[in-house]
């Protein structure tokens, strides 16, 4: 019984790190109604951007996240101009189809680089032991940083001026703009964000578990699956979502092969986007 | 009615070439270039009925072709069925599958529905590498005496081929069908403007399910033809998640909407991408070019090959569809 117990307190914990890649998927989401589809390979040069930096300097990892940051808020700006920014008053088709042509070219340039083999950063905390279980501190300073970067978004959004004008975007553009809010730094900071978002996660997974430039395809979905559950655009509802699901995976992985968590998530997927459309905590009008 | 239109022709010109080329002085690596050439036709074809007519992005249309696959090689290896017959049933029982899945995914608008594809192409991925009667992730195999049936596995292959050239044709017929039709007309309002569709009696949940059925029918029976010939299939390869993004990529490389587009691409896209792969300097760019090019036809020629054929020589929408 207690093997389930302490299961589903890794599953928790780990869901904190899930919770933070769908609040990146879900902000951009939210904000400027562009389905990201480089969130994926974004979360994969997270977890290589803090194999290189803990290569060159071997510190506390998680010191390295703030780099990490910075640097996924470059390139979150640099994804803007390159695949959103011309596209942003296209059908939705276009921003789906240009994100998912630029996710490609990372996935391909990743796997000329570092190929397909896994890596893994060495880096290890002191775990508490509780009876016979061993609660690993990588798994807690991971989702302890999870949800102080969600904390500190959610300050953000709600204390700050630059915040409020993000989510004036997100409710009604042309008023936003009307108030003499400039739309196109809005949309490219709340991107930025996103990405930056995505990026950190990334990091912190890899200081979890092993990882290939293709792992941030399942993590991709896991943010799909959070989203939803979430509901659009409710970056924090996110974080909740993603301990949920991180709870979920934690309950079942004592009974069940592995390889059916996949089924298990998308069904649930497919059966909360039919049943939910606006998610579970979602508001009723959209 | 369909007889009336050129495209129709220059689709059969085009499969009796797809045919006489390698028959010609038999030659067999040509054969194996152009089923490759074939496949990809097919998939963007179809694929094309959901993207191009209706605006619904389907990223896990390669399910139907791996469960094709499968059911195909299921009834034709291991129960000792006809070929052709397996690889009907494999249509229409995918077919079934779609329409019945469509049904629930597709109340599910734009973007919705596009993520519901991916998680329906890992939901059936993962039951099939756990489902015992396929072989789990070891998947299943043709054992060579089968292809005796078939005079040979040498014969067997030159037959395979020609079935499979024989689906291109008919799926770009019916890409062309569909287009001439009411309902294809049904498609395209649900396309520009689905609300307006369904003030104006478009009935968008069944004509929506009836076309994603539709674009699983060829590429099943072409999965089935295709595992079949290689003589093995896995979960792996059967639902390979890039091929069905390629797909993407052919499709709007040569044009969306259109029949000769999606054909166009295919074919276009194929070619380059085997070249890419066995030049030793390219291979393992091959995703980078690729994207590049999605890119650059999504932000710079939404109309793909043919959109910018259309406007360089106007007189070509008529006879180019």
């Amino acid at each position: 019984m207690s093997g389930i117990f302490a299961s589903m307190i890794d599953g928790l914990l780990i869901g904190a790190v899930y919770g933070l890649a769908a609040m990146g998927l879900s902000l951009i989401w939210g904000v400027m109604d562009v389905i990201n589809l480089t969130h994926g390979a974004t979360i994969a040069l997270g977890m290589f951007g803090m194999y290189i930096l803990f290569s060159a300097f071997p510190v506390n990892a998680y010191l390295l996240l703030i780099p990490i940051i910075a640097a996924g808020l470059l390139l979150g700006l640099l994804i803007y101009w390159i695949s959103v920014h011309w596209v942003i008053d296209r059908p939705q088709l276009a921003s789906l189809l240009s994100t998912f042509a630029v996710n490609m070219m990372i996935i391909g340039i990743g796997t000329a680089i570092w190929s397909t083999s896994p890596y893994n950063v060495n880096f290890t905390l002191p775990g508490i032991t509780v009876g016979a279980y061993t609660f690993t501190g990588n798994h807690m300073a991971a989702a302890g940083a999870a949800v102080v970067i969600a904390l500190a978004l959610e300050l953000f959004l709600y204390r700050t001026r630059m915040g409020k004008a993000i989510r004036a975007v997100a409710d009604n553009r042309e008023a936003a703009e009307l108030m003499g809010i400039s739309s196109t730094m809005v949309l490219a900071l709340a991107f930025a964000i996103g990405i930056s978002l995505a990026a950190s996660s990334g990091a912190l997974v890899s200081t979890l578990f092993p990882f290939t430039i293709l792992s941030g395809a399942s993590y991709q979905m896991k943010s799909f699956v959070v989203t939803v559950l979430a509901g659009l655009g409710r970056p924090f509802g996110a974080l909740v979502a993603g301990v949920l699901l991180g709870l979920l995976e934690g309950a079942v992985t004592p009974f069940i092969a592995v390889s059916w968590i996949p089924l298990i998530e998308f069904g649930l997927f497919v059966v909360v986007l039919v049943l939910f459309p606006r998610g579970i905590f979602g508001r009723a009008t959209a | 009615m369909i007889l009336r239109h050129p495209v129709l022709y220059i689709i059969l010109a085009f499969a009796v070439i797809m045919v006489w080329l390698p028959l010609h002085g038999n030659n067999v690596s040509l054969r194996e270039d152009l089923i490759l050439v074939a496949i990809a036709v097919i998939l963007a074809s179809n694929l094309n009925l959901m993207i191009g007519y209706t605006g619904y992005v389907n990223f896990g249309h390669i399910v139907f072709y791996g469960l094709g696959g499968y059911i195909g090689l299921y009834l034709a290896a291991e129960k000792d069925w006809n070929l052709v017959l397996a690889s009907l049933i494999a249509g229409v029982g995918v077919s079934l599958f779609a329409l019945v899945l469509g049904l629930g995914i597709l109340r599910l608008r734009g973007a919705y529905f596009a993520l519901a594809t991916i998680g329906i192409l890992v939901a059936v991925q993962s039951f099939v590498a756990n489902f015992d009667p396929w072989g789990r992730s070891t998947g299943l195999y043709v054992s060579f005496g089968a292809y005796e049936k078939l005079g040979g596995a040498r014969h067997a292959l030159w037959v395979t081929y020609f079935l499979v050239i024989g689906v291109m044709a008919l799926s770009m017929i019916l890409s062309l069908g569909i287009k001439i039709s009411k309902f294809g007309l049904g498609l395209f309002a649900i396309r520009e403007d689905e609300d307006a569709a369904v003030v104006l009696g478009v009935n968008a949940t069944v004509y929506k399910a009836i076309i994603y059925s539709v674009s699983a029918f060829l590429p099943a029976v072409a999965g089935a033809l295709m595992f079949y010939k290689n003589g093995m299939i896995d979960p792996s390869i059967a639902f390979e998640f890039m091929l069905s993004l390629e797909g993407i990529v052919m499709l709007m490389l040569g044009g969306k909407g259109t029949v000769i587009g999606a054909a166009l691409g295919g074919g276009l896209y194929e070619k380059l991408r085997s070249y890419l792969l066995t030049s030793p300097k390219l291979s393992n760019f091959h995703l980078v070019i690729a994207g590049g090019l999605l890119l650059v036809v999504v932000l710079f020629a939404p109309g793909g090959l043919i959109g910018w054929l259309y406007r360089l020589v106007p007189r070509s929408r008529k006879v180019l569809e």
